[in-house]
């Protein structure tokens, strides 16, 4: 318990003070994880979109994987992007290894799955819904997928936020490609590990609670700017 | 108009679902005018084939859908109506709008002439409501508007009034009649023998995916051709 109590005094203590390094790490944990939940979210969305809206000969296969990748291992996923990016690798000369693309790019190979396969699902009930209208209307397909995509906002949001909550709080990948550097890729998860390992466990809890905190702040804000939760409204 | 998508000549064309059929062969003409009511028990295959009409169902085994233009062309020419009105997740003011928005028409231009048609049928008070919280008759005047929006040729129906009471049925074809005043050609099926005799010029009765007749409504309600009908109008129950 007196880890727990010296945590939280801790946390306290680092966030009033405004520690640099404590604002820097955070700061690059939302950074790495936002952009790969955005690049995550352009691919996925429209991805699991078109996966509902059309029929063609491989589709269950092309789900079924989609639904497997959703519990990819990020330490493999970090394994193989740190075999393409380091210097013997195919993509060594662009010298990615160690820098926060190579985390965002393993993070978007870990994400892209698991919000493709969400936004599939929420798709294919509007679009079972919708089906008769639009293809009444004599829509083309690029309009379909805009006005499924458009209507069903709200619950694509939940996907990227889905993978925002396994970005933020994820480990594995990041540590191999990024390699928890300080002051260049170190970020929440990392250095939460690293002062375990170190034994410092008030620092690391300290640490657990800000990402925490962080992961709810940041659900909260887009809950309100969307205005989802608000009656009447999808 | 220069050239009308109508008549409409369908010829042998026959609907087959996982080895069942379930409508056809049917072969007939639907004229450029006129309000046509389609009755049948259920099951019978009026919104089978209502839906074969509009090209939503494929036709198997070498029948045909003739239009005076290339179906494609007659396709934009034509609105429907479903049983269950479907609202999309929007206001009612862009619900009717969407028809507009998704052939071309700016977005400012879709919602003004939206806001028209609102006015028309009975609903601009609901015009920023999401479309999700109207009541069954609203939705459906709603439904009608989107429908008509783009001027359609033909409008079918598949029994749009079947979930409604007896006020909002009376709105829905006051307005059905309008529509069909403009020039509209008014494909629409029922159930309710009463809403047929109100509106029908001719009736169409379907029984086993089999047109029976199509025949004048006052010829149709005093003397039915076929047995089926002649039950079906006497109230008997038809299997």
């Amino acid at each position: 318990m007196n880890e727990l109590l010296a945590g939280l005094l801790e946390a306290g203590r680092l966030i009033i003070t405004l520690d640099a390094d404590l604002i820097e790490i955070s700061l690059r944990s939302l950074q790495v994880t936002l952009t790969a939940v955005a690049v995550s979210s352009a691919i996925g969305l429209p991805l699991g979109c078109w996966l509902a809206v059309r029929r063609f000969r491989f589709r269950r296969f092309v789900i079924a994987t989609l639904n497997a990748l959703m519990g990819l291992p990020p330490v493999v996923v970090g394994l193989i992007v740190y075999l393409m990016l380091s210097r013997a690798g195919p993509f060594g000369v662009f010298g990615l290894l160690f820098t926060p693309t190579a985390m965002i790019i393993a993070q978007v190979i870990i994400l892209t799955p698991l919000i493709a396969s969400i936004a599939h699902q929420a798709i294919r009930e509007l679009w079972a819904q919708y089906h008769d209208l639009l293809i009444s209307l004599n829509t083309t397909r690029g309009q379909r997928i805009a006005t499924l995509l458009w209507d069903g906002r709200r619950a694509l949001l939940t996907a990227s936020l889905a993978g925002f909550g396994r970005g933020i709080g994820e480990v594995g990948a990041i540590m191999i490609v990024g390699g928890n550097i300080d002051h260049a890729t170190r970020v929440l998860t990392t250095a939460i590990s690293l002062e375990t390992g170190k034994g410092n466990f008030s620092l690391a809890l300290a640490l657990g609670f800000v990402l925490i905190g962080l992961a709810v702040v940041v659900n909260l804000l887009i809950h309100t700017l969307s205005r989802t939760e608000v009656s009447g409204r999808w | 108009m220069v050239t009308s998508i109508l008549p409409l000549n369908v010829k042998d064309a026959v609907v087959r679902r996982r080895g069942k059929t379930l409508l056809g062969p049917v072969t007939t003409t639907v004229s450029d005018s006129g309000l046509s009511i389609v009755m049948g028990p259920n099951g019978a295959g009026k919104t089978t084939l209502l839906r074969l009409l509009h090209g939503m169902e494929r036709v198997s085994g070498g029948g045909s859908l003739q239009w005076q233009i290339p179906e494609q062309d007659a396709r934009a020419l034509q609105a429907f109506v479903f049983q269950s009105p479907i609202m999309m997740r929007r206001t009612a003011l862009d619900n009717v709008a969407y028809p507009l928005m998704t052939h071309g028409v700016s977005k400012k231009d879709a919602r003004a002439r939206a806001a028209e048609w609102l006015e028309r049928v009975g609903l601009a008070d609901s015009a920023q409501k999401q479309a999700t919280v109207l009541s069954g008759g609203e939705r459906q005047k709603l439904a009608l508007a989107r429908a008509l929006i783009r001027k359609p040729e033909i409008l079918f129906l598949d029994e749009p009034c079947a979930n409604l009471d007896g006020r909002a049925t009376r709105e829905f074809e006051t307005l059905l009649m309008q529509a069909f005043k403009d020039g509209t050609r008014v494909v629409m099926s029922t159930h309710d023998i009463g809403q047929a005799r109100r509106l029908a010029e001719d009736v169409w009765f379907i029984h086993h995916g089999q047109i029976l007749e199509q025949t004048p409504a006052a010829e149709f309600f005093a003397s039915p051709k076929s047995i089926e009908a002649r039950a079906f109008i006497n109230g008997d129950i038809v299997e």
